[in-house]
């Protein structure tokens, strides 16, 4: 029996990423019943629990938060301990963390369904959530930070950094952002008013993105693409400048959520120029990343994870270019309030987040149960072309219908009436949402295959404990 | 001091401190010491 010194902490590693898996399959389930009701309302039911205004907010914070977060929570740990050559910081805070971030979720999945919400997008769960939340993100920068602090090696690999910078960010956006009055126990009114209140949201929201969504995933490319293609990353020096320039740039970037509102006028201009300038720090780093295979392309004809890795990039370079044009405030006055925004949120959610997870976990999930490789490697390709032919399918179909409803809304006759109403809108759209669907529930389908090759690979396996080198002494 | 004027300087002090990082990394002499990080995790081989 070996002493917890000598190994790593798998246990909480495997812990996440299987539950990175489970909540990526309801999580998805509840985005194919929302994107189902768009196209027959009649399935809410009548039922208050299942309508769509109580479900989409599941859905998000489900995908985020759970799946999201749970393999940002399993790589991040994976990754500290294998590139400091030590043990987590503590076990028993390792394991408040799991536990307590679950129970953040089945209290999403309760009180959402309920209504009980403080209406604040991607901040929706009440008072007393946000405090549990609060409590394992302290735990998790005192473990992750911890090990750091206890690493046997000098350097602290680049992965960390954007690990480490997504920590810090994401406490104080939700520290600021959730402050709030509580009114009962649950029910509470935001600390601001007015036009404060949605700048200090959306700086929330798209550092939430930024930091959450972008930083932490990252971590994972700048790690697992390295690994799994077996060729040191493109540029170190590239990555370096990638992390400390997007560092800079993104926490300005939040007023392009609010163009054409009471938001001073300076504000969503000043949003608007940092976007733009973000095009530079993203593109840097998707570059480094697809790089990296330079000269061995070939590894992705036959290793379906890299497949994953590398395309996830692909879509990450695509709404990353997307997202700055959608800034430019001429461009936002088309494109805002459109399903546009939502084809740009999920070709950067579904694309790059998804994918890039995914890639991660088929990688992790034999490394943890002493496997050579997943239960069925053919599987992860036909889960790879799925998705992928899913991510095409869902952000053309919303493209067309986003830049079609900017075009009506906008249409006016010679009069200066308008040319459509809003239903006529919403009607020619419905085409697009049957396509959306169908893109839907395939990326879904997916996730059940890795759902089944997930279950296939633990059930052949065992829980395995890698051993931490002994300390070279020059 | 107005308080703007304490904005400027943090946001150009900001930005030097950007720029020397990049110079930093940039530097032929630490070639060599960051390529090495770039390897070191493919040296770490798992069991």
């Amino acid at each position: 029996m070996q002493s917890n010194e000598e190994t790593y902490n798998y246990g909480v590693v495997r812990q996440f990423a299987i539950m990175t898996v489970v909540w990526g399959v309801v999580g998805m389930l509840v985005g194919v019943i929302i994107a189902a009701q768009l196209l027959w309302p009649e399935l809410n039911f009548d039922i208050a629990w299942l309508s769509y205004g109580r479900l989409r907010p599941l859905h998000t914070n489900a995908v985020i938060f759970a799946f999201g977060g749970c393999a940002l929570f399993a790589t991040s740990y994976y990754v500290v301990q294998r590139t400091s050559h030590a043990r987590l910081f503590s076990d028993a805070l390792a394991a408040f963390t799991f536990w307590g971030w679950q129970t953040v979720i089945v209290l999403a999945a309760i009180t959402l369904p309920l209504g009980i919400t403080s209406g604040k997008e991607y901040a929706e769960l009440e008072w007393p959530i946000d405090i549990l939340i609060t409590l394992v993100w302290v735990a998790y920068a005192v473990v992750f930070f911890g090990t750091l602090y206890n690493r046997k090696i000098p350097h602290i690999y680049v992965a960390n950094w954007f690990f480490g910078a997504f920590i810090l960010t994401v406490a104080l956006l939700h520290l600021v952002n959730s402050a709030a009055v509580p009114a009962t126990f649950w029910k509470s009114y935001s600390a601001y008013a007015g036009a404060q209140d949605a700048m200090i949201q959306w700086w929330y929201g798209h550092n939430a993105v930024g930091f959450f969504l972008t930083a932490g995933f990252l971590g994972i490319m700048y790690y697992f693409i390295p690994k799994q293609a077996n060729r040191p990353v493109y540029s170190y020096r590239l990555s370096v400048v990638h992390f400390w320039a997007l560092v800079f740039t993104y926490m300005w970037a939040g007023p392009h959520h609010l163009h054409y509102t009471a938001l001073p006028d300076w504000a969503q201009s000043l949003g608007m120029v940092f976007s733009l300038i973000l095009l530079a720090p993203s593109w840097g780093g998707m570059i480094n990343g697809i790089m990296t295979l330079s000269g061995a392309w070939h590894k992705l004809r036959d290793d379906p994870i890299l497949k994953f890795l590398i395309v996830s990039l692909s879509f990450y370079g695509m709404s990353t270019f997307e997202g700055p044009m959608m800034s430019i405030k001429t461009v936002n006055a088309l494109s805002h309030y459109t399903d546009w925004t939502v084809g740009h949120v999920h070709s950067g959610a579904l694309g790059w987040v998804g994918l890039v997870s995914i890639g991660a976990i088929y990688f992790l999930i034999p490394k943890l149960f002493g496997r050579a490789e997943m239960w069925s490697v053919r599987l992860i390709n036909t889960h790879f072309w799925i998705a992928t032919v899913g991510i095409v399918l869902y952000i053309a179909a919303m493209w067309i219908a986003g830049v079609m409803q900017g075009l009506m809304w906008r249409a006016v006759g010679a009069d200066g009436t308008l040319t459509y109403t809003f239903v006529e809108s919403v009607k020619a759209t419905y085409p697009f949402y049957a396509i959306r669907l169908l893109g839907g529930v395939l990326y879904f389908s997916g996730m059940l295959l890795m759902a089944y090759n997930v279950f296939k690979t633990v059930l052949d396996g065992k829980t395995f404990e890698a051993r931490i080198p002994a300390p070279v002494h020059a | 001091m107005d308080i703007n004027t304490l904005r400027i300087i943090v946001t150009l002090a900001t930005l030097a401190a950007f720029l020397g990082i990049v110079l930093w990394a940039y530097l032929p002499s630490r070639r060599q010491g960051l390529e090495r990080q770039a390897m070191s995790i493919l040296e770490d081989r798992e069991p």
